[in-house]
């Protein structure tokens, strides 16, 4: 679209720092009875990192407690406390708001040229939702917090667990209902207020991973909430229809959780991908190999996600011919996620890279979702996940796609729109540090764990027999160095928004509509509402020879 | 719709976000559509459930469902209906800005819904002396009275949530009648009213399926 933008935009502001712009007032009303998309993502932004440390700290003391075989720290309770806390916080309060929410919020109307989303109001009660939704959540760790792990399984949740079930369900119905009014806006906004000429085509690949993620969400989270609704019944009138003494089904649970929870799972990566479309273009100055391929993948991806969910149940008792129905459609998934990978790899071919952050930890995600996609057709087949199923093999595949994936991207992102979000510039020898420890530290946790899953270790127990303690003590020493990857960007971003060099209206030469308007932009974004009339990612190596992305 | 609106006399209630009146209706439109999709699924939980005990269960459900008050629930039909009814043409007042008939049609149509709700007590009253209310006060003295109580438990689940959905939809008529009796609505600016009536026929809806669902499976 470079060029191609019929409405010139004012480039006085060029290498300087854009005044007015969103940030400009600076009471505490202005924050939170604002409704600028611009202004929410940030507030989500604050929120989700708060849950993010808490989840982190949880993980953390987990981590310190299996060096040891024998445990030791704590009782078992209070790790089954953990890993819940880290689950259910990490999963609703973190990863599905995490892409969405913050970098969703902030460059989905830019991307398209619209003012705002369609429903800045209802923009700003999904955020307060999510913060009464947290509120609950926090109220139950207080109190003692739950043990029934992320996935509420019956008949613990209603019936035996001694914990507080029903306040943690509470927050996560109520984060839910946020997620839903953030995907209403996020489709309303894609379908009517696109500038003219933006036609579904020309959109960038962000926008159309957003657009699958939201199907996703307004058609999955639904079910959670209603499941979570019978969950709390039940426990409070002690009967319900997950009741095995009435003649009533706990296995049904299983299926209404995971006919949200693995279409969830999309929500936790299918944004990732969208981020690392945009920065593969950006940072090999190329457009995007076969990019109607890559925009149809992403709904592809979002309709066969809805359904795969009785590969969770292959020994639930679910009859055999279903577990092969569903294993074939789960391995169906491979398909458009594969079409992605190859994709971004064929558009690196013979393109001019440039080794900046975002690219560091675009190339990152590649690597990682691609050993996290293809443990997970491991997983996809039956007579592999009858020995598998339930072993740290499952934890290592998953914390690939949602940390590997679904986290690098969002730290790709934050990187990539951080001169436009501020309108300043992070030291790029450090993003480059940071980037290079969380993949190192990354690698080094979970690996291992693929080991210690294949060996049979069963996830959720904190005492294991002596001979799996080196992978235990490496799996440790990688979450350190994760650590550091991930409390370094935190430091630097917070110096760079005051003390950062001013970036910019478009530091990194990209081409979207978000680049074309000041940093940071003005409450509305853009002076005049602009026309596209070109193809997307018009990227030219030809036109920057002399351009060095990395050491901006 | 086809009734026209000059763009020029409606620019005034537009929201800065979107460009012109159209964009504004139509967004709006999809938005309650999206949201109703939204709450086809959360609805669907309870009817897997339903499904799923009632191709177990079907003669014990049949049998609970035989205690269910059809009369009532019939009649309760009928009252929707005839509010959903009242409710279109409360959108064609707004849209042909006749500020009294689409403030006395508001009115009706949450005075159905309110009727609907009374008889909805009426009938939950009567459960409770008849002793269907599971846990607190189940009876049952036919062959697995678990599967009776499941049908209960799914019969009182599913109402109440539609009841919720109807007292929500009670609010909001009477909130809109308050503002269409300050005029807002009658300018050209009836998009509100459009997809309020969206809202309280999905909840017509929900009925249509609950009613046979829970009180005919048991009648022949």
């Amino acid at each position: 679209m470079n060029g191609a933008v019929a409405t010139e935009i004012d480039i006085k502001t060029e290498g300087e720092f854009a005044r007015p712009n969103y940030l400009s007032e600076h009471t505490v009303r202005s924050w939170l009875l604002t409704t600028d998309h611009k202004r929410i993502g940030i507030l989500y932004l604050f929120t989700i990192l708060m849950f993010f440390t808490i989840a982190s700290i949880a993980a953390a003391l987990m981590r310190i407690e299996l060096l040891y075989p024998t445990g030791g720290l704590m009782t078992s309770e209070t790790y089954n406390k953990l890993f819940t806390i880290h689950g259910t916080l990490m999963v609703w309060f973190f990863l599905i708001p995490s892409i969405p929410a913050v970098l969703g919020n902030f460059v989905l109307p830019m991307m398209i040229g619209a003012r705002d989303v369609a429903f800045p109001k209802l923009n700003l009660m999904s955020w307060y939702l999510f913060v009464l939704g947290g509120a609950f959540a926090t109220w139950s760790l207080i109190r003692g917090g739950v043990d029934t792990g992320w996935t509420f399984y019956t008949p613990y949740s209603t019936t035996y667990a001694n914990s507080h079930v029903i306040s943690m369900a509470a927050g996560v119905f109520v984060a839910g209902f946020s997620t839903i009014v953030t995907g209403i806006n996020f489709i309303v906004t894609t379908h009517k207020m696109r500038a003219p000429g933006l036609t579904w085509f020309r959109l960038p690949l962000f926008v159309w991973s957003l657009y699958a993620t939201s199907l996703i969400m307004v058609l999955a989270t639904p079910v959670l909430a209603i499941t979570l609704g019978l969950i709390a019944l039940e426990r409070i009138w002690g009967v319900g229809i997950f009741d095995p003494n009435l003649g009533g089904d706990p296995i049904l649970f299983q299926h209404m959780f995971w006919f949200y929870s693995h279409p969830a799972v999309y929500i936790m990566i299918l944004p990732g991908m969208g981020v690392i479309s945009e920065l593969i273009a950006c940072f090999s100055r190329k457009r995007i190999f076969g990019y109607a391929w890559v925009a149809c993948a992403s709904m592809a991806i979002a309709m066969l996600g809805f359904l795969v969910w009785g590969h969770h149940m292959f020994v639930s008792s679910q009859s055999v011919y279903a577990g092969m129905i569903f294993s074939v459609l789960s391995f169906l998934v491979a398909v458009p996620s594969g079409v992605k990978v190859f994709n971004w790899t064929a558009t690196l071919h013979k393109s001019s890279i440039h080794f900046a952050t975002p690219m560091l930890y675009a190339l990152g995600f590649i690597g990682l979702f691609v050993i996290g996609g293809l443990t997970g057709l491991f997983l996809a087949t039956l007579s592999v996940d009858v020995h598998v199923h339930d072993t740290y093999f499952v934890i290592a595949h998953f914390h690939y796609i949602m940390v590997g994936g679904m986290v690098t991207g969002f730290m790709g992102g934050l990187h990539y729109w951080w001169p436009k979000i501020t309108g300043r510039l992070y030291p790029e020898i450090w993003g480059k540090l940071a980037a290079l420890a969380t993949f190192l530290g990354f690698n080094l946790t979970f690996f291992p764990l693929f080991v210690l899953g294949y060996l049979g270790q069963p996830r959720r127990y904190h005492v294991y027999p002596p001979e799996f303690q080196v992978f235990h003590v490496l799996s440790t020493a990688g979450a350190s160095i994760l650590g550091v990857g991930y409390v370094m960007p935190l430091i630097y971003f917070i110096w760079s928004a005051k003390h950062g060099r001013a970036a910019g209206p478009n530091p990194w030469r990209g081409t979207g509509l978000e680049w074309q308007t000041s940093s940071p932009p003005p409450t509305h974004n853009f002076k005049e509402t602009p026309v596209v009339t070109g193809e997307p990612y018009d990227y030219s190596p030809e036109k920057d020879v002399d351009l060095d992305l990395a050491s901006i | 719709m086809s009734i026209s609106i000059s763009p020029a006399s409606s620019q005034e209630f537009v929201a800065e976000q979107f460009d012109d009146f159209a964009q504004q209706r139509s967004a709006a439109q999809l938005g309650m559509w999206v949201f109703l999709a939204t709450e086809v699924l959360f609805f669907g939980g309870l009817f897997l459930g339903y499904t799923v005990f009632r191709s177990l269960y079907p003669r014990d459900f049949a049998a609970a469902s035989h205690h269910t008050d059809v009369l009532i629930g019939g009649v309760n039909t009928a009252i929707l209906l005839f509010s959903s009814t009242l409710m279109a043409l409360a959108v064609r007042a707004a849209e042909l800005r006749n500020q009294k008939q689409l403030i006395w049609l508001l009115l009706g149509t949450s005075f159905f819904g309110i009727i609907f709700m009374i008889l909805k007590g009426v009938e939950y009253d009567k459960d409770w002396t008849g002793h269907l209310v599971p846990v607190l006060n189940f009876e049952w003295y036919q062959p697995n009275p678990g599967h009776a109580q499941i049908f209960f438990w799914l019969y009182f689940a599913m109402t109440g949530l539609h009841a919720i959905h109807v007292t929500v939809g009670i609010f909001l008529m009477l909130i809109l009648a308050l503002l269409a009796r300050i005029g807002k609505f009658t300018t050209g600016h009836f998009t509100p009213i459009e997809i309020a009536g969206l809202y309280w026929h999905f909840v017509d809806i929900v009925w249509i399926f609950l009613f046979p669902l829970l009180y005919l499976a048991g009648h022949r």
